[in-house]
């Protein structure tokens, strides 16, 4: 475990996983791009624009995702100092933060012919711009300082606090009554079908006949659904690698340059 | 005992740090819940009907009221403006008056949450701004319509006007 804490042994692996995360994700991203701007059904209520949610969902998850990468990485900078806890927190930053950013764009172009408006101040909404802003953050504060190894600390210590709003975002639309809807994704595990009715503002017939076509996504929308969530996640991890070599390079030179400076 | 002495000044920094940042994180998120909990009201997006009949909403305030549009219940006033339409939970229902423009997908039996005021009389909620709450369910519109020719559609009726008319309001003039 402690061999790949080293950022040499763990980028040697990472180089070599590059290529075959590339040829996965080529083909992931097409079948999802097809699937979801062609070759699948438009909604019974929000006709075309559900081809949104392709995008949407997908960006969601992956900003959370990098959200928990980059307060892991940070954690355990601070536990256990290991260099490269920083590094992949630094890395995934920026990456999380456009993921954020085009979440929050897609739900509001989504929402105006759904909703009948651009942005409301619900639980969701809010506390998914809290973590485009935690993002933001992170980002200013890590790069605050002319050494920039001083805002490794305090930057770190910032993701690890903003872990508390992953839990608020997914939970958010169960505690609270909120515009944004519930999951359908993972709806089921969270909420009973008797409460999906009345607080979860959903007719009941609509729901009967959701329950009649066996899911609240029918499989022809699962799918481009899943090859998106599929070809995000390993698009994010390439983005990471990448950006992870150039975190490594900055500094290697930073190093190199203090040890001639010393010389 | 002897083993946490016999270890290095380092690992036991280590596990210190480990402690604290796992135990602050802990106490952050006690907090934070305890928080939420606590403001639950003033975080919750909308009232239910049943809320506001029992008076528990806040009184003299604006705030938001969240519920089906009671089937049968939109009409248009004299004024050929101003809707009318009663918002329910299958409980309780409250009459809502709007004069604006409605989100498309605003239908009987729909999900609407609406942004107003009660009146004096406490019996009416004025609203300022009505907007359509999307449930978390997909269907694509050929299954829907193959449902519909099998007599198996068990959802609204109007989904099918929608599609005809291109237009979503339920609302007809007062006879």
């Amino acid at each position: 475990m402690h061999r790949f804490a080293n950022p040499s042994q763990f980028m040697r692996v990472a180089e070599a996983m590059l290529p075959w995360m590339v040829a996965l994700c080529i083909p992931l991203m097409a079948a999802g791009l097809y699937f979801g701007l062609w070759a699948s059904p438009a909604d019974y209520q929000q006709s075309e624009t559900v081809r949104i949610m392709y995008i949407h969902v997908p960006s969601a998850f992956l900003a959370q995702g990098a959200y928990i990468v980059m307060a892991l990485g940070s954690a355990s900078f601070l536990i256990w100092k290991h260099p490269l806890g920083d590094l992949i927190a630094r890395a995934a930053a920026p990456i999380g933060c456009i993921f954020a950013l085009i979440c929050l764009v897609t739900g509001s172009l989504w929402g105006k012919p759904t909703w009948g408006t651009y942005w409301v101040w619900d639980a969701r909404l809010t506390s998914m711009l809290i973590l485009f802003f935690l993002f933001l953050g992170y980002l200013a504060l890590a790069n605050a300082f002319d050494d920039p190894a001083r805002g490794d600390k305090p930057a770190a210590i910032l993701a690890v606090v903003g872990i508390v709003n992953i839990p608020i975002i997914k939970f958010s639309v169960y505690f609270f009554n909120t515009l944004h809807q519930k999951s359908t994704l993972f709806g089921d595990l969270f909420s009973s079908g008797e409460e999906a009715g009345a607080s979860g503002l959903q007719q009941p017939d609509i729901a009967a006949a959701a329950a009649q076509q066996g899911s609240a996504l029918p499989p022809s929308m699962l799918l481009p659904l899943m090859l998106m969530l599929a070809a995000f996640s390993v698009f994010f991890l390439i983005l990471l690698v990448l950006r992870l070599r150039g975190e490594l390079a900055t500094v290697r030179l930073r190093a190199l340059r203090a040890g001639l400076r010393a010389g | 005992m002897s083993d946490a002495k016999r270890r290095s000044p380092a690992a036991r920094r280590k596990k210190v740090r480990l402690t604290l940042v796992l135990c602050g994180t802990l106490f952050l998120a006690a907090a934070t819940a305890l928080t939420l909990s606590a403001l639950q009201e003033n975080v919750t997006f909308f009232f239910g009907p049943t809320e506001v009949t029992e008076g528990k909403v806040p009184q003299g305030a604006t705030f938001r009221i969240g519920g089906l549009v009671e089937v049968g219940s939109c009409h248009i006033r004299e004024d050929g403006v101003t809707r009318e339409f009663r918002i329910t939970d299958g409980s309780n229902a409250v009459l809502v008056t709007y004069a604006g423009l409605l989100p498309s997908l605003f239908r009987d039996g729909q999900g609407v949450v609406a942004l107003g005021q009660l009146d004096t009389g406490h019996s009416t909620f004025v609203a300022k701004e009505v907007l359509a709450k999307h449930d978390e369910t997909y269907m694509p519109t050929e299954v829907v319509e193959a449902m519909k020719r099998a007599g198996t559609w068990k959802g609204d009726e109007s989904v099918a006007e929608i599609e005809a008319s291109g237009t979503s309001d339920p609302c007809k003039a007062k006879a």
